[in-house]
Protein backbone atom coordinates (compact mmCIF):
# COMPACT_ATOMS: atom_id res chain seq x y z
CA UNK A 1 0.00 0.00 0.00
CA UNK A 2 1.25 3.83 -0.20
CA UNK A 3 4.17 4.95 2.22
CA UNK A 4 5.75 7.84 2.96
CA UNK A 5 4.40 11.87 2.82
CA UNK A 6 1.57 12.18 5.13
CA UNK A 7 1.12 9.25 7.97
CA UNK A 8 -1.64 7.41 7.45
CA UNK A 9 -4.27 7.96 9.55
CA UNK A 10 -4.56 4.56 11.27
CA UNK A 11 -2.17 1.86 10.84
CA UNK A 12 -2.07 -1.56 12.17
CA UNK A 13 0.11 -4.69 12.00
CA UNK A 14 -0.63 -8.45 13.67
CA UNK A 15 -3.30 -6.24 16.00
CA UNK A 16 -5.04 -8.50 18.89
CA UNK A 17 -7.66 -6.68 20.38
CA UNK A 18 -9.65 -7.27 23.75
CA UNK A 19 -10.87 -6.54 27.42
CA UNK A 20 -8.54 -7.00 30.52
CA UNK A 21 -6.07 -9.77 28.41
CA UNK A 22 -8.81 -11.37 26.56
CA UNK A 23 -8.65 -11.55 22.89
CA UNK A 24 -11.81 -10.68 21.03
CA UNK A 25 -10.16 -10.38 17.52
CA UNK A 26 -6.33 -11.11 16.82
CA UNK A 27 -4.75 -10.84 13.81
CA UNK A 28 -5.72 -7.34 12.32
CA UNK A 29 -3.94 -5.72 10.05
CA UNK A 30 -5.00 -2.31 8.22
CA UNK A 31 -4.46 0.96 6.56
CA UNK A 32 -6.70 4.03 6.37
CA UNK A 33 -5.61 6.74 4.25
CA UNK A 34 -6.32 10.51 4.82
CA UNK A 35 -9.76 11.48 3.04
CA UNK A 36 -11.21 7.24 3.51
CA UNK A 37 -13.63 5.86 5.30
CA UNK A 38 -13.72 2.17 6.84
CA UNK A 39 -16.62 0.04 7.82
CA UNK A 40 -16.32 -2.42 10.30
CA UNK A 41 -19.43 -4.68 9.73
CA UNK A 42 -20.56 -7.88 12.31
CA UNK A 43 -22.89 -8.29 14.37
CA UNK A 44 -23.34 -7.92 17.91
CA UNK A 45 -20.15 -9.13 19.55
CA UNK A 46 -18.15 -9.58 16.96
CA UNK A 47 -15.85 -7.08 17.95
CA UNK A 48 -16.42 -3.84 16.27
CA UNK A 49 -16.28 -1.65 19.40
CA UNK A 50 -13.26 -3.38 20.84
CA UNK A 51 -11.62 -2.45 17.90
CA UNK A 52 -13.23 0.98 17.81
CA UNK A 53 -12.29 1.63 21.41
CA UNK A 54 -8.77 0.63 20.93
CA UNK A 55 -8.40 2.69 18.16
CA UNK A 56 -9.53 5.64 20.15
CA UNK A 57 -7.75 4.49 22.73
CA UNK A 58 -10.13 3.79 25.35
CA UNK A 59 -8.61 -0.26 25.18
CA UNK A 60 -4.98 -0.80 25.12
CA UNK A 61 -4.04 -3.49 22.26
CA UNK A 62 -3.44 -6.85 23.90
CA UNK A 63 -0.09 -7.21 21.08
CA UNK A 64 0.76 -5.89 18.03
CA UNK A 65 1.26 -2.29 16.91
CA UNK A 66 -1.15 0.28 16.29
CA UNK A 67 -0.41 3.93 15.14
CA UNK A 68 -3.09 6.58 15.07
CA UNK A 69 -2.46 9.67 12.96
CA UNK A 70 1.31 8.93 13.37
CA UNK A 71 1.59 8.50 17.06
CA UNK A 72 0.25 6.16 19.69
CA UNK A 73 -3.64 6.21 20.45
CA UNK A 74 -4.45 9.17 22.39
CA UNK A 75 -1.93 11.08 21.80
CA UNK A 76 -3.55 13.62 20.04
CA UNK A 77 -6.81 14.36 21.75
CA UNK A 78 -7.74 17.33 19.48
CA UNK A 79 -7.65 15.24 16.06
CA UNK A 80 -9.65 12.44 17.00
CA UNK A 81 -13.43 12.05 17.29
CA UNK A 82 -15.32 9.41 18.87
CA UNK A 83 -19.07 8.63 19.38
CA UNK A 84 -19.75 5.89 21.65
CA UNK A 85 -22.78 3.42 21.52
CA UNK A 86 -24.33 4.40 24.95
CA UNK A 87 -24.80 7.51 27.16
CA UNK A 88 -26.72 5.74 30.15
CA UNK A 89 -26.37 9.01 32.35
CA UNK A 90 -26.57 11.69 30.25
CA UNK A 91 -30.26 11.84 30.63
CA UNK A 92 -30.67 13.99 33.67
CA UNK A 93 -27.99 15.92 33.28
CA UNK A 94 -28.65 20.08 33.25
CA UNK A 95 -27.67 20.41 30.21
CA UNK A 96 -28.41 21.95 26.89
CA UNK A 97 -28.31 20.69 23.33
CA UNK A 98 -25.31 23.11 23.00
CA UNK A 99 -23.66 22.46 25.89
CA UNK A 100 -22.78 19.46 25.15
CA UNK A 101 -22.02 19.89 21.37
CA UNK A 102 -19.16 22.85 23.08
CA UNK A 103 -18.11 19.78 25.04
CA UNK A 104 -15.92 18.93 21.50
CA UNK A 105 -14.24 21.41 22.02
CA UNK A 106 -12.31 21.20 25.47
CA UNK A 107 -10.24 18.50 23.64
CA UNK A 108 -7.86 21.43 21.99
CA UNK A 109 -8.36 24.25 25.03
CA UNK A 110 -6.99 21.92 28.06
CA UNK A 111 -7.93 22.87 31.52
CA UNK A 112 -7.35 26.24 30.73
CA UNK A 113 -7.61 27.36 27.21
CA UNK A 114 -9.73 30.06 26.34
CA UNK A 115 -13.02 29.27 24.02
CA UNK A 116 -13.07 31.49 20.95
CA UNK A 117 -15.17 32.65 18.41
CA UNK A 118 -13.58 29.62 15.77
CA UNK A 119 -14.96 27.35 18.48
CA UNK A 120 -18.27 29.19 18.94
CA UNK A 121 -18.58 28.93 14.80
CA UNK A 122 -17.84 25.11 14.54
CA UNK A 123 -20.35 24.10 17.14
CA UNK A 124 -22.90 26.52 14.86
CA UNK A 125 -21.81 24.96 11.56
CA UNK A 126 -21.58 21.18 13.33
CA UNK A 127 -25.93 21.49 15.00
CA UNK A 128 -26.31 23.49 10.98
CA UNK A 129 -25.67 20.40 9.77
CA UNK A 130 -27.31 17.80 12.07
CA UNK A 131 -29.91 20.34 11.83
CA UNK A 132 -30.30 20.80 14.89
CA UNK A 133 -29.24 24.41 15.68
CA UNK A 134 -33.05 25.24 16.58
CA UNK A 135 -32.89 22.94 19.32
CA UNK A 136 -29.87 24.91 20.59
CA UNK A 137 -31.31 25.99 23.99
CA UNK A 138 -33.43 22.83 24.39
CA UNK A 139 -32.57 20.82 27.50
CA UNK A 140 -30.79 17.45 26.44
CA UNK A 141 -33.44 15.90 28.52
CA UNK A 142 -36.45 17.05 26.91
CA UNK A 143 -35.37 15.38 23.50
CA UNK A 144 -36.42 12.42 21.74
CA UNK A 145 -33.98 9.76 20.77
CA UNK A 146 -33.44 10.72 17.42
CA UNK A 147 -32.93 14.58 18.10
CA UNK A 148 -30.38 13.26 21.00
CA UNK A 149 -28.21 11.03 18.37
CA UNK A 150 -28.29 14.19 16.05
CA UNK A 151 -26.89 16.22 18.76
CA UNK A 152 -24.53 13.57 19.84
CA UNK A 153 -23.27 13.35 16.41
CA UNK A 154 -22.81 16.90 16.21
CA UNK A 155 -20.68 17.40 19.13
CA UNK A 156 -18.42 14.48 17.00
CA UNK A 157 -18.41 16.95 13.81
CA UNK A 158 -17.78 19.78 15.85
CA UNK A 159 -14.41 18.45 17.48
CA UNK A 160 -13.39 19.17 13.07
CA UNK A 161 -11.06 15.84 14.37
CA UNK A 162 -9.08 14.46 11.63
CA UNK A 163 -10.10 10.94 12.34
CA UNK A 164 -13.57 10.37 13.35
CA UNK A 165 -14.43 6.96 15.12
CA UNK A 166 -18.30 6.76 15.03
CA UNK A 167 -20.26 3.08 17.13
CA UNK A 168 -23.42 2.67 15.20
CA UNK A 169 -24.18 6.26 14.59
CA UNK A 170 -27.12 5.65 12.60
CA UNK A 171 -28.99 3.38 14.74
CA UNK A 172 -31.44 6.30 16.07
CA UNK A 173 -31.84 8.21 13.23
CA UNK A 174 -34.84 8.18 11.26
CA UNK A 175 -34.30 7.96 7.48
CA UNK A 176 -33.56 11.85 6.58
CA UNK A 177 -31.15 12.72 9.20
CA UNK A 178 -29.18 9.38 7.89
CA UNK A 179 -29.21 11.16 4.58
CA UNK A 180 -28.28 14.25 6.06
CA UNK A 181 -25.71 12.06 7.94
CA UNK A 182 -24.18 10.18 5.13
CA UNK A 183 -23.89 13.16 2.67
CA UNK A 184 -21.81 14.83 5.63
CA UNK A 185 -19.75 12.23 5.86
CA UNK A 186 -18.77 12.48 2.20
CA UNK A 187 -17.83 16.16 2.68
CA UNK A 188 -15.74 15.28 5.55
CA UNK A 189 -13.76 12.70 3.15
CA UNK A 190 -13.61 15.41 0.47
CA UNK A 191 -11.90 17.29 2.80
CA UNK A 192 -9.59 15.04 3.81
CA UNK A 193 -10.42 13.93 7.29
CA UNK A 194 -10.55 9.88 7.82
CA UNK A 195 -13.43 7.92 9.39
CA UNK A 196 -14.26 4.60 10.81
CA UNK A 197 -17.58 3.65 11.83
CA UNK A 198 -19.23 0.71 13.05
CA UNK A 199 -22.15 -0.89 11.49
CA UNK A 200 -24.71 -3.88 10.73
CA UNK A 201 -26.40 -2.00 7.90
CA UNK A 202 -24.44 -3.74 4.99
CA UNK A 203 -25.90 -0.35 2.69
CA UNK A 204 -23.77 2.08 4.66
CA UNK A 205 -20.87 -0.43 4.47
CA UNK A 206 -21.23 -0.41 0.68
CA UNK A 207 -20.56 3.39 0.83
CA UNK A 208 -17.83 3.39 2.51
CA UNK A 209 -14.10 2.90 0.52
CA UNK A 210 -13.18 -0.25 3.10
CA UNK A 211 -15.05 -2.75 4.98
CA UNK A 212 -14.02 -5.24 7.33
CA UNK A 213 -16.16 -8.07 8.43
CA UNK A 214 -15.84 -8.95 11.83
CA UNK A 215 -17.47 -12.25 14.02
CA UNK A 216 -14.18 -12.36 16.44
CA UNK A 217 -11.98 -13.19 13.85
CA UNK A 218 -11.02 -11.02 10.31
CA UNK A 219 -13.45 -12.37 8.27
CA UNK A 220 -12.58 -10.25 5.18
CA UNK A 221 -10.77 -6.96 4.33
CA UNK A 222 -10.76 -5.10 1.80
CA UNK A 223 -12.62 -2.45 -0.95
CA UNK A 224 -15.89 -2.26 0.16
CA UNK A 225 -17.00 -3.64 -3.68
CA UNK A 226 -15.58 -6.67 -3.54
CA UNK A 227 -16.06 -8.09 0.20
CA UNK A 228 -20.13 -7.07 0.47
CA UNK A 229 -20.16 -10.84 -1.01
CA UNK A 230 -22.71 -13.35 -0.18
CA UNK A 231 -20.00 -15.79 1.18
CA UNK A 232 -18.27 -13.65 3.06
CA UNK A 233 -21.11 -12.57 4.81
CA UNK A 234 -22.39 -15.40 5.84
CA UNK A 235 -19.69 -16.35 7.46
CA UNK A 236 -20.09 -12.67 9.18
CA UNK A 237 -23.68 -13.29 10.15
CA UNK A 238 -23.98 -16.73 9.80
CA UNK A 239 -26.69 -15.89 7.57
CA UNK A 240 -27.50 -13.60 4.79
CA UNK A 241 -31.03 -12.06 4.23
CA UNK A 242 -32.04 -10.46 0.92
CA UNK A 243 -35.08 -7.32 1.27
CA UNK A 244 -38.41 -8.72 -0.52
CA UNK A 245 -41.81 -7.38 -0.61
CA UNK A 246 -41.37 -4.95 2.88
CA UNK A 247 -39.63 -8.38 4.50
CA UNK A 248 -36.64 -9.74 5.23
CA UNK A 249 -35.84 -13.28 3.59
CA UNK A 250 -33.14 -15.33 4.60
CA UNK A 251 -31.81 -17.05 1.35
CA UNK A 252 -28.85 -18.62 3.01
CA UNK A 253 -28.03 -19.58 6.61
CA UNK A 254 -24.84 -21.30 7.78
CA UNK A 255 -24.77 -25.00 8.35
CA UNK A 256 -21.65 -26.13 10.71
CA UNK A 257 -18.66 -25.98 8.67
CA UNK A 258 -16.85 -23.17 8.97
CA UNK A 259 -18.25 -20.73 6.48
CA UNK A 260 -15.80 -18.90 3.88
CA UNK A 261 -12.65 -17.15 4.96
CA UNK A 262 -13.03 -14.54 2.76
CA UNK A 263 -10.26 -12.10 1.55
CA UNK A 264 -7.11 -11.02 3.77
CA UNK A 265 -6.02 -7.85 2.32
CA UNK A 266 -3.31 -6.34 4.34
CA UNK B 1 -42.09 41.93 65.84
CA UNK B 2 -42.05 38.75 63.20
CA UNK B 3 -39.21 40.26 62.23
CA UNK B 4 -37.52 40.26 65.27
CA UNK B 5 -38.14 36.53 65.94
CA UNK B 6 -35.88 36.13 62.47
CA UNK B 7 -33.00 38.38 62.57
CA UNK B 8 -32.49 38.60 66.92
CA UNK B 9 -31.76 35.63 67.54
CA UNK B 10 -28.38 35.83 65.14
CA UNK B 11 -28.05 39.93 66.21
CA UNK B 12 -27.79 39.35 69.79
CA UNK B 13 -25.84 36.00 70.36
CA UNK B 14 -22.15 35.38 68.74
CA UNK B 15 -22.84 31.36 68.60
CA UNK B 16 -25.73 31.97 66.83
CA UNK B 17 -24.30 34.30 64.17
CA UNK B 18 -21.12 31.78 64.19
CA UNK B 19 -23.29 28.71 63.36
CA UNK B 20 -24.64 30.23 60.41
CA UNK B 21 -21.92 31.75 58.93
CA UNK B 22 -20.37 27.96 59.44
CA UNK B 23 -23.07 26.50 58.19
CA UNK B 24 -23.32 28.88 54.42
CA UNK B 25 -19.94 28.08 54.32
CA UNK B 26 -20.85 24.04 54.88
CA UNK B 27 -23.86 24.73 52.05
CA UNK B 28 -21.13 26.32 49.45
CA UNK B 29 -18.92 23.33 49.53
CA UNK B 30 -21.96 21.51 49.66
CA UNK B 31 -23.30 22.76 46.87
CA UNK B 32 -20.44 22.56 44.64
CA UNK B 33 -19.32 18.79 45.61
CA UNK B 34 -22.92 17.46 45.69
CA UNK B 35 -23.72 18.71 42.28
CA UNK B 36 -21.03 15.94 41.16
CA UNK B 37 -22.23 13.64 43.71
CA UNK B 38 -25.79 13.74 42.19
CA UNK B 39 -24.79 13.81 38.87
CA UNK B 40 -22.38 11.27 38.88
CA UNK B 41 -24.13 9.27 40.75
CA UNK B 42 -21.84 9.04 44.06
CA UNK B 43 -23.84 8.58 46.62
CA UNK B 44 -22.71 5.68 47.88
CA UNK B 45 -19.31 6.54 48.15
CA UNK B 46 -20.26 9.77 49.83
CA UNK B 47 -21.77 8.66 52.27
CA UNK B 48 -19.09 5.66 53.04
CA UNK B 49 -16.79 8.77 53.08
CA UNK B 50 -18.99 10.59 55.44
CA UNK B 51 -18.96 7.69 57.67
CA UNK B 52 -15.30 6.27 57.34
CA UNK B 53 -14.41 9.78 58.96
CA UNK B 54 -15.35 8.09 62.03
CA UNK B 55 -12.63 6.30 63.66
CA UNK B 56 -10.12 8.69 62.40
CA UNK B 57 -12.03 11.46 64.32
CA UNK B 58 -12.29 9.15 67.74
CA UNK B 59 -8.66 8.08 67.44
CA UNK B 60 -7.61 11.48 67.40
CA UNK B 61 -9.97 12.53 70.12
CA UNK B 62 -8.56 9.68 72.46
CA UNK B 63 -4.94 10.97 71.73
CA UNK B 64 -5.52 14.51 71.90
CA UNK B 65 -5.15 15.35 68.13
CA UNK B 66 -7.42 18.02 66.37
CA UNK B 67 -10.37 16.48 65.34
CA UNK B 68 -9.73 17.08 61.63
CA UNK B 69 -6.89 15.90 61.32
CA UNK B 70 -8.07 12.02 61.86
CA UNK B 71 -11.09 12.86 59.94
CA UNK B 72 -8.80 13.53 56.91
CA UNK B 73 -6.62 10.37 57.64
CA UNK B 74 -9.70 8.20 57.88
CA UNK B 75 -10.96 10.02 54.67
CA UNK B 76 -7.89 9.04 52.81
CA UNK B 77 -7.87 5.76 53.93
CA UNK B 78 -11.26 4.82 52.78
CA UNK B 79 -10.64 6.34 49.53
CA UNK B 80 -7.16 3.90 48.64
CA UNK B 81 -9.50 1.14 50.72
CA UNK B 82 -12.16 1.58 47.61
CA UNK B 83 -9.73 1.62 45.23
CA UNK B 84 -7.70 -1.45 46.43
CA UNK B 85 -10.66 -3.69 47.22
CA UNK B 86 -12.07 -2.89 43.47
CA UNK B 87 -8.91 -3.44 41.74
CA UNK B 88 -7.83 -6.74 44.03
CA UNK B 89 -10.77 -8.57 43.45
CA UNK B 90 -13.82 -8.97 41.55
CA UNK B 91 -16.28 -6.92 43.60
CA UNK B 92 -17.90 -3.96 42.53
CA UNK B 93 -17.33 -0.92 43.77
CA UNK B 94 -20.91 -1.05 46.04
CA UNK B 95 -19.63 -4.02 47.48
CA UNK B 96 -16.02 -2.51 48.34
CA UNK B 97 -18.06 0.43 49.60
CA UNK B 98 -20.68 -1.23 51.76
CA UNK B 99 -17.59 -3.43 52.88
CA UNK B 100 -15.24 -0.62 54.24
CA UNK B 101 -18.43 1.60 55.32
CA UNK B 102 -19.53 -0.60 58.22
CA UNK B 103 -15.82 -1.67 58.97
CA UNK B 104 -15.01 1.66 59.79
CA UNK B 105 -18.30 3.08 61.29
CA UNK B 106 -18.12 -0.01 63.70
CA UNK B 107 -14.42 0.91 64.48
CA UNK B 108 -14.99 4.01 64.81
CA UNK B 109 -17.64 3.23 67.97
CA UNK B 110 -15.07 0.85 69.57
CA UNK B 111 -12.61 3.55 69.81
CA UNK B 112 -14.93 6.05 70.73
CA UNK B 113 -16.22 3.10 73.68
CA UNK B 114 -12.93 3.17 75.01
CA UNK B 115 -13.20 6.57 76.32
CA UNK B 116 -15.33 8.03 79.57
CA UNK B 117 -17.68 9.89 78.26
CA UNK B 118 -18.80 7.90 75.00
CA UNK B 119 -22.07 8.77 74.10
CA UNK B 120 -21.22 12.21 74.32
CA UNK B 121 -18.56 11.85 71.83
CA UNK B 122 -20.61 10.07 69.84
CA UNK B 123 -23.10 12.22 69.35
CA UNK B 124 -21.23 15.01 68.86
CA UNK B 125 -18.89 13.76 66.12
CA UNK B 126 -21.89 12.07 64.47
CA UNK B 127 -24.21 15.29 64.31
CA UNK B 128 -21.89 18.15 64.90
CA UNK B 129 -21.45 20.87 67.21
CA UNK B 130 -22.87 23.90 65.42
CA UNK B 131 -23.59 26.06 68.24
CA UNK B 132 -20.47 25.42 69.55
CA UNK B 133 -18.32 26.94 66.42
CA UNK B 134 -15.13 29.06 67.13
CA UNK B 135 -13.59 31.49 65.08
CA UNK B 136 -10.30 29.64 64.13
CA UNK B 137 -12.65 26.83 62.46
CA UNK B 138 -14.69 29.62 60.63
CA UNK B 139 -11.19 30.47 59.11
CA UNK B 140 -10.75 26.60 58.19
CA UNK B 141 -13.61 26.23 56.87
CA UNK B 142 -13.41 28.96 54.68
CA UNK B 143 -9.89 28.15 53.30
CA UNK B 144 -11.68 24.58 52.57
CA UNK B 145 -14.74 26.26 50.43
CA UNK B 146 -12.13 28.32 48.36
CA UNK B 147 -9.64 25.61 47.91
CA UNK B 148 -13.27 23.13 46.96
CA UNK B 149 -14.60 26.34 44.69
CA UNK B 150 -11.06 26.87 43.07
CA UNK B 151 -10.84 22.95 42.24
CA UNK B 152 -14.23 22.97 40.63
CA UNK B 153 -13.36 25.99 38.79
CA UNK B 154 -10.12 24.45 37.42
CA UNK B 155 -11.81 20.94 36.95
CA UNK B 156 -15.05 22.29 35.59
CA UNK B 157 -14.50 20.77 31.92
CA UNK B 158 -12.87 17.37 32.73
CA UNK B 159 -15.69 17.31 35.55
CA UNK B 160 -18.69 18.09 32.80
CA UNK B 161 -17.58 15.51 30.32
CA UNK B 162 -16.76 13.24 33.37
CA UNK B 163 -20.89 13.12 33.95
CA UNK B 164 -21.47 13.08 30.54
CA UNK B 165 -19.24 10.66 29.88
CA UNK B 166 -15.72 9.46 31.26
CA UNK B 167 -15.12 7.75 27.68
CA UNK B 168 -15.53 11.50 26.33
CA UNK B 169 -13.16 12.51 28.71
CA UNK B 170 -10.28 9.98 28.08
CA UNK B 171 -10.91 10.91 24.98
CA UNK B 172 -10.28 14.03 25.06
CA UNK B 173 -7.48 14.34 26.91
CA UNK B 174 -8.67 14.45 30.14
CA UNK B 175 -8.01 10.94 32.21
CA UNK B 176 -10.85 9.85 33.80
CA UNK B 177 -9.51 8.42 36.77
CA UNK B 178 -7.29 11.15 38.16
CA UNK B 179 -10.60 13.80 37.67
CA UNK B 180 -12.40 10.76 39.54
CA UNK B 181 -9.93 10.78 42.29
CA UNK B 182 -9.89 14.64 42.77
CA UNK B 183 -13.83 14.41 43.11
CA UNK B 184 -13.47 11.97 45.85
CA UNK B 185 -10.60 14.05 47.28
CA UNK B 186 -13.14 17.06 47.46
CA UNK B 187 -15.67 14.96 48.60
CA UNK B 188 -13.30 13.87 51.37
CA UNK B 189 -12.23 17.33 52.34
CA UNK B 190 -16.23 18.65 52.18
CA UNK B 191 -16.92 15.97 54.88
CA UNK B 192 -13.85 16.39 56.96
CA UNK B 193 -14.49 20.21 57.38
CA UNK B 194 -18.10 19.73 57.80
CA UNK B 195 -18.25 16.99 60.48
CA UNK B 196 -17.72 20.11 63.31
CA UNK B 197 -20.66 21.73 62.46
CA UNK B 198 -23.28 19.31 61.03
CA UNK B 199 -21.34 15.91 62.10
CA UNK B 200 -20.51 12.78 59.84
CA UNK B 201 -24.28 11.89 59.79
CA UNK B 202 -25.87 14.70 58.46
CA UNK B 203 -22.85 16.40 56.18
CA UNK B 204 -24.28 13.81 53.60
CA UNK B 205 -27.45 15.50 54.03
CA UNK B 206 -26.12 18.75 53.05
CA UNK B 207 -23.88 16.84 50.53
CA UNK B 208 -27.17 15.57 48.71
CA UNK B 209 -30.65 16.91 49.52
CA UNK B 210 -29.74 20.17 48.24
CA UNK B 211 -28.26 19.43 44.90
CA UNK B 212 -31.07 16.89 44.52
CA UNK B 213 -33.37 19.79 44.97
CA UNK B 214 -31.77 22.03 42.54
CA UNK B 215 -31.30 18.79 39.94
CA UNK B 216 -35.18 19.30 39.99
CA UNK B 217 -35.01 22.47 37.81
CA UNK B 218 -31.56 23.72 36.99
CA UNK B 219 -31.06 23.46 33.22
CA UNK B 220 -27.35 24.09 33.77
CA UNK B 221 -24.69 23.25 36.12
CA UNK B 222 -23.42 26.77 37.08
CA UNK B 223 -27.06 26.80 37.77
CA UNK B 224 -27.68 23.72 39.81
CA UNK B 225 -24.10 24.26 41.58
CA UNK B 226 -25.99 28.21 42.65
CA UNK B 227 -28.86 26.87 43.66
CA UNK B 228 -27.89 23.89 45.77
CA UNK B 229 -25.50 26.59 47.20
CA UNK B 230 -28.62 28.74 48.09
CA UNK B 231 -31.12 25.85 49.15
CA UNK B 232 -28.47 25.10 51.21
CA UNK B 233 -28.18 28.31 53.02
CA UNK B 234 -32.00 28.53 53.23
CA UNK B 235 -31.97 25.02 55.06
CA UNK B 236 -29.35 26.01 57.43
CA UNK B 237 -31.00 29.95 57.97
CA UNK B 238 -34.70 27.99 58.63
CA UNK B 239 -32.98 25.01 60.67
CA UNK B 240 -30.79 27.71 63.31
CA UNK B 241 -34.16 29.24 63.54
CA UNK B 242 -36.32 26.20 64.54
CA UNK B 243 -33.41 24.72 67.20
CA UNK B 244 -33.71 27.88 68.77
CA UNK B 245 -37.47 28.67 68.94
CA UNK B 246 -38.30 25.23 68.90
CA UNK B 247 -35.18 24.08 71.36
CA UNK B 248 -34.47 20.78 68.51
CA UNK B 249 -31.02 20.01 67.87
CA UNK B 250 -29.49 22.28 65.22
CA UNK B 251 -28.02 19.85 62.97
CA UNK B 252 -30.95 17.59 62.98
CA UNK B 253 -33.18 20.73 62.32
CA UNK B 254 -31.11 21.97 59.30
CA UNK B 255 -31.17 18.20 57.35
CA UNK B 256 -34.21 17.71 58.08
CA UNK B 257 -35.01 21.89 56.49
CA UNK B 258 -32.99 20.35 53.43
CA UNK B 259 -35.02 17.37 53.01
CA UNK B 260 -38.05 18.93 53.49
CA UNK B 261 -37.16 21.64 50.72
CA UNK B 262 -36.11 18.83 48.27
CA UNK B 263 -40.02 17.26 48.71
CA UNK B 264 -41.54 20.68 48.77
CA UNK B 265 -39.83 21.02 45.04
CA UNK B 266 -40.37 17.80 43.91
CA UNK B 267 -44.38 18.00 44.77
CA UNK B 268 -44.59 21.45 42.99
CA UNK B 269 -43.20 19.87 40.32
CA UNK B 270 -45.50 17.08 39.87
CA UNK B 271 -48.32 19.72 40.23
CA UNK B 272 -47.45 21.85 37.70
CA UNK B 273 -47.68 21.32 34.37
CA UNK B 274 -44.88 19.76 32.44
CA UNK B 275 -43.75 21.73 29.94
CA UNK B 276 -44.62 20.77 26.12
CA UNK B 277 -41.69 18.43 24.63
CA UNK B 278 -39.27 19.82 22.23
CA UNK B 279 -40.79 19.84 18.33
CA UNK B 280 -38.90 20.73 15.52
CA UNK B 281 -39.22 21.82 12.43
CA UNK B 282 -37.04 21.10 10.10
CA UNK B 283 -37.13 17.23 9.73
CA UNK B 284 -39.71 16.21 12.31
CA UNK B 285 -39.16 14.77 15.22
CA UNK B 286 -37.52 11.48 14.83
CA UNK B 287 -38.80 8.67 16.99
Amino acid sequence: MSGGGRPAAVAARDLCVGYQGETVVAGIGLRLEPGQVLALVGSNGSGKTTLLKTVAGLLAPISGSLEVLGGKPLASPGRVAYLGQFHPSSFMLPLRARDVVRMARFAAHGLFGRMTREDERAVVEAMTVMGVLDLAQAPLNALSGGQRQRVFLAQAFAREADLILLDEPAANLDGAARGIYRRFLRELTAAGRSVIVATHDIEEAAECDWTMLLAHRVVAYGPSAEILRQDALLATFGMVGRYQEGRIVIVEREHGHEGCDGDHHD
Amino acid sequence: MILDSLVAPFANNAFMLNALLAGILVSIACGIVGTFVVLRGLAFIGDALAHGVLPGVALAMLLGLPGMLGAAAGALGMIFGIGFITRKSNLSADTAIGLLFVGMLALGVAIVSRSHAFSGDLVRILFGEILGIRGSELAMQLAATLAIAATAAVCYRPFLLLCFSPEQAEVSGFPPRRYHAIMLVMIALTVVVSFRTVGTLLVFGMLLAPAASASLFSRKITTMVLSASGIGALSVYLGLLASYHGNIAAGAAITLAASIIFFLLLTARQLLPAPAPHRHGSHGAAA
